[in-house]
């Protein structure tokens, strides 16, 4: 056993200072005792020479300058992991809570992990079926993308991402050649491959860490999924190390294990919080909103952990869940997060309040992925022009709908009115959808012809000519 | 002479050492048992700060820091083309093969340029030729496309004593010369620190277009061959894929493509991508030409600082050469992030929202590294680099001061609109905020090279497009039916300008690079459209329905899939085609009128 310091000089918020310590390093993980016998966990953020400064992962509550007792552990903060860890539960920092036995670890690994070669990385472009209009048309998740949910205070992001977990596959060959689903698009495509969801939670409430839980409980996913969750009144600090532990947990299965990992991480707010409130404690020169400076590149080292890699079978991806601040998105949480995720999906207040379910708003959702996981071999040849049209019709639509709120309805033309029943519809038919409607893409794109009906046909720009004879019903 | 020092202290990024005496500004020491790759960036008596291209976890004080005498340099020779690099030129594929892992370990090592491969060296001089420094002493043909001129290195006078052709690695002698101060030997691998400009003769003012087959960016915001350009814009409005299309299309000869504290997919899909695209020029794949630097977001944080000094280094090399190089760095916020956040671990007094206050100098200095020059030596040979930059503002806000200081040395802005994405109008680029000061250079050019009356349809064109912007507010306000004829002429017009001119679809094969001389038929025809309509729509009871409806709008619309071969043919048969209408339009609405004047004299 290492020297235990009892030589705590400082205690604010989250941080320790040490002084007289000696062969420390920087991210050292350390073991922290409380006078009264409490064993909390750290990691150094700052060594020199005879201090350190500890960053607690746990509350500092009972902490004492005297009487405190510190230990390095001369390694940074591990996990470890095995295939038996799927179906179980862990706390944000790692220790089991469903009261089953400690894992037993094939290996040990770091939470920081190491950042993937780009030269090894093999382009995801492989069409995730959602079995959401929304996303499968306009916003194609692709296997091994990073693709936030952007929501607000009260919107039902956490319904959406267990619908995603829940219904998401890849088409089978066969229905890549066919062009239709099969079983109602039902069952799971390649039989042979291995998925696993991997769940964060971050801040978030009891009763949602419950859904969840409930969620994959009630679908059979249970066993396969491996849950971390710090709710509201756990620790704040600890929601430092949450995605990190996910994260690793996903490498190790994907990467050495074959399994396609669906990682969601709700909600990055909170997450960010915390980091501000560790940089807060330091002093550090505060960035935008009191956020500290380095927030990109921390987001960074959560987000850039998804993908696929060149030779290997497994992938993951990353659906992570974050709250915009009165519904912001120039926040810099959610801005940051726009910068360095492929796409994100935006879920609108006004389309909530209208009963759409779900309010995914075209405009401002993006999928950066999509182009190389949309059309021929993929989805369906037409798939690219049916999104651009849909997309840019419905914009004009909200612009012609906000037009006649001014000028009356009877002041548009002929087109401007097309294109507003357009818009309706769209909302009505495409947008919304059930909560156990499972479409599949095929379905979903048959909606979107069904729709341009609405539109003169010198209005489909974006659609190619031969797809609009093939695929456009000829009008009664 | 004391060669090392002692760490005292790490926080993150950052390591000070003390027993430091002998250390340099910039230069390059190792760090610690694990020999992380650093460079000193402050030095306080004995102490230096040092900033770590590597992850430091698991360092500590008391650890030694070696001093190698040398500052950050990048290697040049053949060999860089093709080449995918990190932030500080180690090429990824090698550290792939060293680590044995998909992942990025610590403390790897491997040599920028392979020592081991020989090439081909044809000497262009002979011995007792009189040379100076950047004389090209003989050339190796690198790849397909570019033929690597060796040059005298700078600062370096005298006359050729020995050279010879032959099959040699970088690192063997080619010649040897005989100068003022001795004989000095001459390898094709040659190093220059980052942080320095490479010299040249003079420069010169920019006055080619760099041509990049983006309609919106060659007919209306050309940028020189030499210019400096700027993309801001908030994210999803498309910097990234008009940067790839940029690297794809453009019509200089190497390409440097840096992916800066960006997504490790982007830069998967560019090296995926470039080896199958062809070079629209010679047919050869792109890759061919490019060189690739790659320090993505969650790379350490100091080698993104790096990266783009590395970048603009190599693109500097082979403009030295006599080439027409493009940078493009993608996204320069990140850099800006990674100086504020080594200044705040070196608890400098931060200037606007917390940036350091030589944020404007340092980005001033890297974009007028950029320039069309003469090259040194005695040839007569001209280079150009084009800088392109993305910033990335936070909440697209462009007051920030990335942006601003950006935009203080650029001298074109090309505004992305994440209103006209959500539209999905690509390239999503504003047409009323982006401009270009290149324009009146590139007019000679353009009337020479193109057409006469270029750049009076470029005016006319923007011209229109102000318009618009001013009709749509009425319109917004009182409906169409407040408009003349012909503003709703001009509506038109611009619509179509917007839609079938300006809208361009990267991932379409032919849509996505369209020559200049493509670019001024489509402009020319949409503005014969408007000329020949702008004497009937005068027309009492005119019917505007009749004149939207006409077969040749259609075939405007089709213009950008046309492909290039033929394209002359199709343009002046259309041409004809909208003027016959048109004008059986006015035949057939005035038969109309006459009838019901006969009409309404019946009654």
């Amino acid at each position: 056993m290492s020297t235990a310091y009892k030589t705590v000089t400082d205690i604010a918020g989250p941080l320790l200072i040490v002084k007289g310590v000696e062969g420390v390093s920087y991210d050292e993980l350390c073991e922290i005792e409380l006078p009264d016998g409490q064993k909390r966990l750290g990691k150094v953020l700052e060594a020199r020479e005879g201090l350190a400064i500890v960053q607690l992962f746990e509350s500092a509550q009972g902490a004492q300058t005297e009487g405190t007792k510190i230990r390095f552990l001369q390694r940074t903060f591990e996990i470890g992991v095995s295939e038996d860890i799927l179906g179980r539960i862990f706390s944000g920092s790692g220790r089991p809570i469903d009261g089953g036995p400690e894992i037993v670890p094939e290996k040990k690994l770091d939470i920081n992990g190491t950042p993937i070669n780009p030269f090894t990385r093999e382009y995801p472009d492989d069409f995730i079926q959602t079995g959401i209009s929304t996303i499968d048309v306009l916003n194609t998740l692709v296997r091994g993308q990073k693709l936030p949910i952007f929501s607000g205070a009260g919107l039902p992001h956490n319904r959406l991402a267990a619908q995603i977990a829940r219904q998401a596959r890849v088409l089978t060959e066969e229905e890549m050649a066919k062009g239709e689903s099969q079983d109602g698009g039902q069952k799971a495509g390649q039989e042979d491959e291995k998925f696993a969801v991997v769940f964060a939670a971050m801040g978030v409430t009891f009763e949602e860490a419950q859904y969840f839980q409930r969620e994959f409980e009630k679908t059979g996913a249970l066993s396969r999924a491996v849950l971390f969750l710090n709710t509201a009144d756990n620790p704040v600090v600890e929601r430092i190390a949450t995605p990190r532990l996910a994260l690793t947990v996903a490498e190790y299965l994907a990467y050495e294990k074959d399994y396609h990992v669906t990682v969601i991480l709700t909600d990055m707010t909170n997450y960010c919080e915390a980091l501000r409130e560790v940089s807060a404690a330091r002093k550090e020169v505060p960035g935008r909103r009191g956020y500290p400076g380095y927030l990109y590149t921390d987001l960074a080292t959560i987000y850039e952990r998804a993908g696929r890699i060149r030779g290997k079978k497994g992938s993951i991806t990353q659906i992570p869940i974050l709250t915009m601040p009165e519904d912001d998105v120039t926040h810099p949480i959610p801005d940051l997060t726009g910068y360095i995720t492929e796409g994100q999906i935006r879920l609108d207040r006004g389309l909530h309040q209208k009963g759409m379910y779900p309010p995914i708003i075209p405009m401002g959702s993006l999928s950066r992925l999509k182009a190389k996981a949309q059309g021929e071999g993929k989805t369906r040849e037409d798939h690219s022009g049916v999104d651009a049209q849909l997309t840019a019709a419905y914009a004009r639509g909200v612009e012609v709908r906000e037009l006649a709120v001014i000028l009356g309805e009877s002041s548009l033309n002929d087109i401007d009115k097309a294109y507003l029943k357009f818009a309706e519809r769209f909302e009505k038919e495409f947008i919304k959808q059930g909560e156990e409607e499972n479409r599949s893409i095929f379905e979903s794109l048959a909606i979107g012809w069904d729709l341009f009906m609405e539109l003169p046909k010198a209005e489909l720009k974006r659609v190619k000519a031969a797809h609009t004879e093939k695929y456009l019903k000829k009008r009664s | 002479m004391s060669t090392q020092g002692t760490i005292i202290k790490v926080a993150g990024p950052l390591v000070v050492a003390k027993g430091m005496k002998n250390a340099k500004m910039y230069e390059v020491v190792r760090v610690s048992k694990e020999n992380l790759i650093g460079e000193v960036i402050e030095l306080h008596g004995d102490n230096a700060s040092i900033q770590v291209y590597e992850e430091t976890s698991g360092i500590g004080p008391g650890e030694p820091v070696t001093l190698t005498g040398e500052t950050l340099s990048v290697e040049l020779a053949p060999g860089l083309l093709t080449t995918f690099y990190d932030g500080i030129q180690r090429p990824l594929k090698l550290i792939e093969e060293e680590a044995r892992s998909p992942f990025i370990p610590r403390g790897i090592n491997v040599p920028a340029l392979s020592r081991s491969t020989k090439w081909e060296f044809k000497a262009t001089k002979k011995s007792g030729d009189a040379v100076q420094e950047g004389d090209v002493l003989g050339t190796v043909q690198e790849t397909t496309l570019i033929e690597h001129r060796v040059m005298v290195p700078p600062h370096m006078d005298g006359t050729v004593k020995q050279i010879e052709s032959g099959s040699f690695t970088i690192e063997q002698i080619v010649a040897t010369i005989e100068t003022a101060d001795g004989v000095k030997e001459v390898a094709m691998l040659q190093k220059w620190p980052i942080r320095i400009p490479r010299p040249y003769a003079r420069k010169r003012r920019p006055n080619e277009p760099l041509v990049t087959g983006m309609r919106i960016l060659d007919t209306l915001f050309p940028i020189a061959r030499g210019g400096a350009g700027a993309i801001p814009g908030p994210f999803g409005a498309g910097k990234t894929v008009t940067q790839q299309s940029l690297a794809k299309f453009c019509n200089a000869q190497v390409i440097v493509y840096i992916g800066c504290g960006e997504r490790g997919n982007e830069m998967t899909d560019v090296l995926k991508e470039f080896p199958e695209l062809q070079d629209p020029n010679t047919g050869e794949p792109l890759m061919k030409r490019t060189v690739l630097i790659a320090n993505t977001s969650n790379m350490p944080v100091a080698a993104r600082e790096a990266s783009v000094y590395t970048g603009i280094t190599i693109a500097e090399y082979y403009r030295d050469m006599g080439y027409d190089v493009a940078l493009m760095a993608d996204s320069t916020s990140r850099w800006a992030e990674a100086m504020r956040e080594m200044s705040g671990r070196l608890e400098e007094m931060p200037g606007e929202e917390g940036y350091p206050a030589y944020l404007g100098s340092r980005t001033a200095g890297f974009y007028e590294r950029a320039g069309a020059v003469e090259c040194l030596g005695g040839e007569d040979r001209r280079g150009s680099l084009s800088v392109i930059g993305a910033v990335s503002p936070p909440g697209g806000d462009f007051s920030e001061p990335v942006t601003q200081n950006t935009l203080r040395v650029t001298k074109v802005f090309w505004a992305l609109d994440a209103k006209l994405a959500y539209k999905r109008h690509y390239p999503s680029i504003n047409w009323l905020q982006s401009y270009s000061l290149y324009v009146d250079n590139l007019a000679d050019y353009y009337s020479k090279e193109i057409a006469e009356d270029f750049v009076a349809n470029r005016t006319i064109a923007s011209g229109l497009l102000q318009e618009e912007s001013k009709l749509e507010e009425i319109v917004r306000l009182v409906g169409t039916d407040a408009l003349s004829p012909r503003e709703q002429l001009t509506l038109a017009t611009a619509q179509m300008i917007r839609e079938d001119f300006l809208f361009q679809n990267a991932f379409d094969r032919v849509d996505a690079y369209t020559s200049l001389r493509k670019q001024y038929r489509m402009i020319r025809a949409i503005l014969t459209f408007m000329e020949a309509a702008q004497e009937i729509v005068e027309q009492e009871d005119f019917d505007f329905k009749k004149l939207q409806s006409l077969p040749a709008k259609e075939e405007i619309a089709g213009m950008s899939f046309w492909p290039e071969e033929g394209a002359e043919e199709k343009f002046d048969a259309l041409e004809k085609e909208i003027r016959q209408q048109i004008a059986a339009l006015k035949a057939g609405s005035s038969n109309v009128s006459v009838r019901q004047q006969e009409i309404a004299a019946a009654a």
